[in-house]
């Protein structure tokens, strides 16, 4: 097992991602620099949150033209798992491996809370460990965070179960206040329709130990690390 | 018409007639306007300290903890294990005021390089910040400038916020504070200096190109304040925090890798004040070709270039024989990496145009500004407003004195400015803003936690500067101490009025002393710091200067981060007690101030022996894991901490008060040397056996109320009530 993250000049949470995966989950990591032209042999890949090329142009926008993007298509087009966190989740739609975008919050500034996410689809290889439904308390960061789609791919999205992760309130129910960030249809995270690269916006590493106040992000690297073992071998 | 002789400018420099004569028999001859501007701009109050460097003498520096005292970039504690911390304060107040998201950017930019250049990874940020009244646009504008600019550059960089303090009060009304105090962790081995080495060595600049910006900051900096001050906005610099990511990256790599013997940020006067300092520290000259330096603009002067202040530019002094592998490195980075100089053994700062010397100074001499010690006088009228006898008369209805305070936005929550910064990032923090006391991050790959605050209650300074700054040493560590930490050492940044004025040097000289007798006493020696005077103002020939304002940033160790304590109360039923006594004391409180707008009176009494007592207790419960709630008594006193509690943790509390004392001093006086725990009832009797201070049951948590009652009366509020009134001032005046 072999879990690369990779590091856009501007990454910022990629050491978080890697001391979950190497520290916590003493899974082997490699950290890999964006100018690189290959992945190697990993079984998953992470992109990780920050501000990639500061994101003085569209979030994500310049990092969805590194070198190492092309073979990270490759590699999602062979079915490898991609989970992109936050500024990885703006790369991703940028690069067109995910739909829709992430605009910026309506309030126009910077949020920094932990908010609770519903589990909406547990048969994902990124949610397997989780129960449908399930409540997580989950912290976000970020300012370019509102998910937008068309009403024709937001309709796709939900027949097809494609929303992973959905803000709630903390008794778990839907409403526009516990939705930090004005996204439609109060979507925190999406996967693509082969179910191997999923982005989302709350941090889940930063919700993996109980000293840092919840241990909920911590199912979804195991539920991912279950399942990608050895599935492009 | 005659040309003016550079005598005649020398003020433009930022030099006296005297300091401009002494130039002069410095170097046997008239300096050209190059030398004249680094002689200017060296001596400077910025970068000289030529104004307080005889008085920062009296403070306590050494202890067995401090592994770098003042003169580097950063001060360095041990925290045990191997383990350090680098840590320092500076202020961005004059930028702040004329341009505040960039001003406060670059602070939070500048402050993040000194302790990359340590050695130290950058793990945490806070800002002591002070504004005019909230309900003035001008301070909407200030307040949310400055709040995008620390934003901005910290969440992007990826450094949290985690802490720090807002006060707000008329006399920073057109000259706002901004202090940034940011603190990293490192291994002892991996400690570095600002130094050039030895001869034969290789100057490497790196980072951003040198551009027209920032030109003349430091001299900008030590002037007051005047209404023609945003016409100096180019002495503003941006900042470019993707490009401080890639320099701190590159250069915690190139220590890693043992490829320099010297780093140094490029921060007031630029080139001149990082390449002056690290040759001085070694004792050494430097040949530097300023033609090498990377220019933004076409035709920039070798003074423009040797003064700019762009921001993320670094000096790396190569470990000889590693210059290639350096540069290979820093390339690697994405940054532009050149050698402008070499060390050499004349001991001059010689600077070289194209081969020819267009500048040559001692290096000695460039680095030892002239000193001045004057006489300090205190003001009649301060000295009055303290002793003059004041008598108030107590209010009928003590409750809304209690959401007075609360609405209070010095006392209000802060969330919606701390919302605004990425607190977690990194995967650190373990006590995030507004949780407590003080921030606390652990250590990775050990069990310690670290704890850092900022405090400083300018109020107290104003009415009686010597106490007041020993109250703000006393109240950091008292902060440290409510989260279970073991207070190190601080870090002090003096924000004062002009020095030349009698009545300022004295608040200076009389601070200075207050935090040195506090530092002894509470064993936290200073480590570095930084001096901002000249803040105030005039307006229509009105001068108006800033209370005295030495913050204190103070850093501690908590040996083990799974004991530690929350100011929220955490379960029905729980004991509050009180460590410490109360006072009848009222002089210099919120409460005079905000229930009748008087500020006068002596500030509270502090007597370190019973305050280092009554922080050591808390420690220990803390750390024994007896307690893991506690919450210190400061600005609106008692009742303020109790509503604070209760509203954190979202829990009732029932509490008689028994004392005969007057009910304001009683309910929000602020006697120095309390803090308010609250304890499970299983623990009560092993915690009363080791209690060694005064202390008093107070009552209990419970219910869904705020519940108060003292001999005299009562107060009683549902939670909502005053939590709604504790979360609003700020949210209003943000959104």
């Amino acid at each position: 097992m072999n879990v690369a993250v990779i590091r856009f000049p501007g990454s910022n949470c990629d050491d978080d991602a890697r001391y979950v995966l190497a520290d916590i989950l003493k899974t082997k990591v490699s950290m890999v620099w964006h100018q690189e032209h290959e992945l190697g042999n990993v079984d998953a890949v992470v992109l990780p949150g920050g501000f990639s090329y500061g994101d003085y142009l569209r979030s994500g926008a310049m990092a969805a033209l590194s070198p190492i993007m092309t073979d990270l298509k490759r590699f999602a087009e062979r079915g490898g798992y991609v989970l992109g966190i936050c500024n990885g989740f703006q790369i991703l739609t940028e690069a067109g491996l995910l739909e829709g975008q992430l605009a910026r919050r309506p309030q126009l500034s910077f949020i920094c809370d932990t908010v609770t996410l519903r589990v909406e689809n547990n048969k994902t290889a990124f949610s397997s460990d989780y129960k449908e439904g399930q409540l997580l308390r989950i912290p976000v960061a970020h300012n370019d965070g509102s998910y937008y789609a068309d009403e024709e791919t937001l309709r796709r999205l939900e027949q097809k179960g494609q929303i992973v992760f959905r803000y709630v309130s903390e008794s778990g129910e839907r409403s526009d206040s516990a939705n930090p960030n004005g996204s439609l249809n109060h979507i925190a995270g999406i996967i693509n329709t082969q179910g191997n690269v999923l982005g989302m916006m709350p941090h889940p590493e930063r919700a993996a130990e109980g000293l840092l106040g919840s241990e909920d992000g911590l199912a979804l690297f195991t539920s991912l690390l279950k399942q990608a073992k050895g599935v492009l071998a | 018409m005659r040309e003016q002789s550079l005598r005649e400018q020398a003020a433009t420099f930022g030099l006296s007639l005297e300091e401009f004569d002494s130039v002069v028999k410095i170097l046997d001859r008239e300096p050209n306007s190059l030398e004249a501007a680094m002689f200017g701009a060296l001596w400077s109050e910025h970068c000289g300290y030529k104004n307080s460097r005889p008085l920062l003498r009296r403070l306590p520096t050494k202890g067995e903890q401090v592994l770098q005292g003042p003169g580097e970039n950063a001060g360095v504690v041990d925290i045990g294990e191997g383990f350090a911390v680098a840590f320092k304060m500076e202020s961005h107040n004059h930028p702040s005021a004329v341009e505040p998201v960039q001003g406060a950017a670059t602070g939070v930019g500048g402050i993040l390089r000194d302790i990359f250049a340590m050695g130290a990874r950058p793990v945490a940020v806070l800002d002591s910040l002070r504004f005019g009244p909230l309900d003035n646009d001008r301070t909407r504008y200030l307040l949310g400038g400055v709040v995008h600019g620390i934003s901005l550059y910290g969440n992007a960089i990826g450094v949290p916020t985690v802490g720090g303090e807002i006060v707000f009060h008329p006399c920073y009304q057109e000259n706002p504070l901004v202090n940034v105090m940011a603190l990293g962790y490192m291994r002892h081995e991996d400690l570095q200096s600002g130094t050039v080495g030895n001869v034969g060595n290789q100057l490497i600049y790196v980072g951003s190109k040198t551009g027209r910006d920032g030109l003349g900051g430091a001299v900008f900096a030590s002037a007051d304040l005047s209404e023609t001050s945003n016409e100096d906005r180019p002495a503003v610099q941006v900042g470019d925090p993707f490009m401080e990511k890639l320099l701190l990256e590159a250069c915690l790599e190139a220590i890693e890798k043992e490829l320099v013997i010297g780093v140094q940020d490029m921060g007031a006067a630029g080139i001149t004040s990082s390449v002056g300092e690290m040759a001085y520290r070694a004792g050494k000259g430097v040949d530097l070709h300023v033609n090498r330096v990377p220019r933004r603009e076409e035709g920039m002067t070798p003074l423009e270039v040797m003064l700019s202040e762009s921001q993320e530019r670094m000096v790396l002094t190569a470990k000889p024989g590693k210059e290639a592998e350096l540069i290979a490195l820093l390339e690697k980075w994405e940054l532009d990496a050149t050698i402008i100089g070499e060390v050499a053994e004349h001991g001059m700062f010689r600077i070289i145009e194209n081969g020819e010397i267009v500048g040559d100074m001692p290096v000695a001499a460039l680095n030892e500004a002239p000193t001045y010690t004057r006489q300090g006088i205190e003001n009649q009228e301060i000295k009055d407003k303290r002793e003059l006898p004041f008598e108030v008369d107590i209010p009928k209805d003590l409750g809304k004195t209690l959401l007075k305070l609360l609405a209070n936005p010095t006392i209000a929550s802060k969330r919606p400015v701390f919302e605004q910064y990425d607190y977690q990032v990194m995967t650190n923090t373990v006590i995030v803003p507004g949780q407590a006391d003080a921030a606390v991050l652990r250590v990775k790959g050990t069990t310690k936690g670290v704890a850092a605050t900022t405090d400083c209650n300018p109020r107290y300074c104003q009415l009686m500067p010597k106490r007041g700054a020993m109250i703000a040493v006393a109240e950091a560590a008292r902060n440290l101490s409510c989260v279970g930490a073991t207070p190190l050492a601080i870090t002090d940044n003096l924000n004062f009025g002009n020095p030349t004025r009698t009545d300022v040097y004295f608040e200076l000289e009389q601070a200075i002393d207050g935090l040195s007798e506090a530092c002894l006493a509470l064993n936290t020696p200073v480590t570095g710091g930084n001096v901002s005077l000249y803040n105030q103002y005039t307006s229509e020939g009105r001068l108006v200067a800033i209370h005295p304002t030495p913050t204190v940033g103070m850093v501690g160790v908590l040996p083990d981060v799974s004991k530690r304590a929350t100011q929220d109360l955490k379960r029905e039923g729980d004991i509050l007690i009180l460590l410490g006594e109360n006072t009848s004391e009222l002089g210099a409180s919120e409460y005079l101030y905000t229930e009748h707008g008087l500020e006068l009176g002596f500030p509270p009494d502090i007597n370190l022996e019973k305050e280092k007592a009554v922080q050591q207790t808390a420690q220990s419960l803390i750390q024994q894991g007896l307690c893991d709630t506690a919450h210190d008594c400061s600005e609106g006193g008692l009742a303020v901490a109790l509503a604070e509690m209760a509203i954190a943790g979202n829990k009732g509390i029932k509490v008689s008060l028994k004392e005969t004392i007057r009910p304001d001093a009683l309910l929000f006086g602020e006697a120095q040397s309390r803090i308010l725990l609250s304890i499970e009832k299983a623990k009560l009797e092993r915690v009363k056996e080791v209690l060694k201070v005064p202390f008093q049951i107070l009552g209990e948590v419970s219910g869904e109320n705020f519940e108060l009652s003292f001999p005299s009366g009562s107060i009683a509020f549902p939670l909502s009530e005053i939590s709604s009134t504790f979360y609003s001032p700020l949210r209003e005046a943000l959104s």
